[in-house]
């Protein structure tokens, strides 16, 4: 496989060395444009990493996005650059499958307008992991479907909720959402119209995005 | 004109280019708001500009709301950055639905192809390569004798 990186901070840097592994068997060129990241970077991977400004048509040429690459894979600081990096690298140079970093959590906004995924962040995944965490929390998200345009979301009964003690068939769930699972006293099952709600409940939902506040109302009632 | 008649223009980045386009504009009577993420950039408007200021970066839709991107008539994209142009161009486009977007791109290359994306793209660059090579053209250049070669 033919991969492309961008950005040879210490994500991309990893990244490339995962890749060149032995045993993988994989073709990596990464871009670096800082002179003195691109000459530590040479000593390692040699004509595997080349300098340049990866968001200039001519630098991209050079590293062979023609060809296309499989994946691009733009991991630089900048938003921005990663973005316009992964647009030319799909819509300029037609490359199926991009992915992009994204630093700030409040751009992934403007990576899914103009239909940019992968995205992956750190900030993001991590705030996540808190959340999960934290049980102040009542709906915490676990798993986002963006090309379905679905995710998925784990909450608590507790007592007071008013879906504690309904059946799954009772409750009106908002439409374009559905329960997955119960997990009682660390045993988990499929929840099916039968099922009863009780306090203490961790139940996984899946639905749209923009459906949490009816899906709250219904069981948590906040 | 009176006042809530005129045409609105969101002028994103302060610099040298963008002062002077929001200057100019509120010169021909346009209501005219200017964003940077410099607080200095609002001393190049000048002490008497009447238009309006939003201290931000143009990635920030909250500070694109707050400048009044929802209900702009033209947007002027030029902050220092094409990458950042070129994504907030498509943001005002996209998202807010601005149908007069022109947005500043350094790079010739970027700017034919985000032209080709159906994006306003203005390049100076190209500009400055076009005019001096006219000027160089119409240098006049004083009669040489011909080069001989033995």
């Amino acid at each position: 496989m033919y991969v492309l990186i961008a950005g040879g901070g210490k994500i991309g840097a990893n990244l490339a060395r995962s890749l060149l592994r032995d045993g993988h068997g994989h073709e990596v060129t990464l871009i670096e444009q800082r002179r003195d990241r691109y000459e530590r970077l040479e000593h390692e991977f040699e004509h595997q990493v080349q300098m340049g400004d990866a968001t200039e048509i001519h630098v991209l040429d050079r590293a062979g996005i023609a060809r296309p690459p499989d994946v691009v894979v733009a991991v630089t600081g900048d938003d921005e650059d990663n973005l316009i990096i992964c647009q030319l690298a799909r819509e300029k140079y037609g490359v199926g499958k991009v992915v992009a970093r994204v630093n700030d959590p409040r751009n992934q906004a403007h990576f899914d307008l103009l239909g940019i995924s992968a995205t992956v962040s750190a900030t993001a995944s991590i705030m996540a992991l808190i959340e999960h965490e934290v049980p102040e929390h009542d709906l915490i998200h676990l798993l986002e479907l963006r090309k379905e345009n679905l995710e998925i979301v784990e909450v608590q009964i507790d007592k007071s909720a008013p879906a504690a003690g309904k059946r799954v068939e009772k409750l009106k769930l908002p439409d374009g959402s559905r329960l997955i699972s119960i997990t009682r006293n660390g045993r988990s099952e499929i929840a099916i119209g039968s099922t009863e709600l009780q306090p203490g409940d961790q139940v996984l939902a899946i639905l749209q995005p923009g459906k949490e506040d009816e899906l709250r109302r219904v069981l948590l009632k906040n | 004109m009176s006042y809530g008649e005129r045409v609105k223009a969101l002028v994103i980045g302060c610099g040298r280019v963008g002062s002077n386009v929001a200057l100019q504009l509120a010169e021909e009577g346009w209501e005219v708001t200017a964003v940077d993420e410099k607080e200095e950039a609002l001393t190049r408007l000048g002490e008497n500009w009447r238009g309006g200021f939003v201290l931000g970066h143009g990635m920030d839709v909250d500070v694109l709301r707050e400048a009044g991107i929802e209900d702009a008539d033209a947007v002027v994209v030029a902050t220092n950055g094409d990458n950042t142009n070129l994504v907030v161009a498509q943001v005002a486009m996209k998202r807010f639905d601005n149908q007069c977007v022109v947005v500043r791109i350094l790079d010739p290359a970027r700017a034919d192809f985000y032209r080709t994306l159906g994006l306003r793209t203005i390049c100076p660059t190209k500009t400055a390569i076009s005019e001096l090579m006219d000027a160089a053209r119409a240098c006049e250049i004083p009669s040489r004798e011909p080069v001989t070669t033995t």
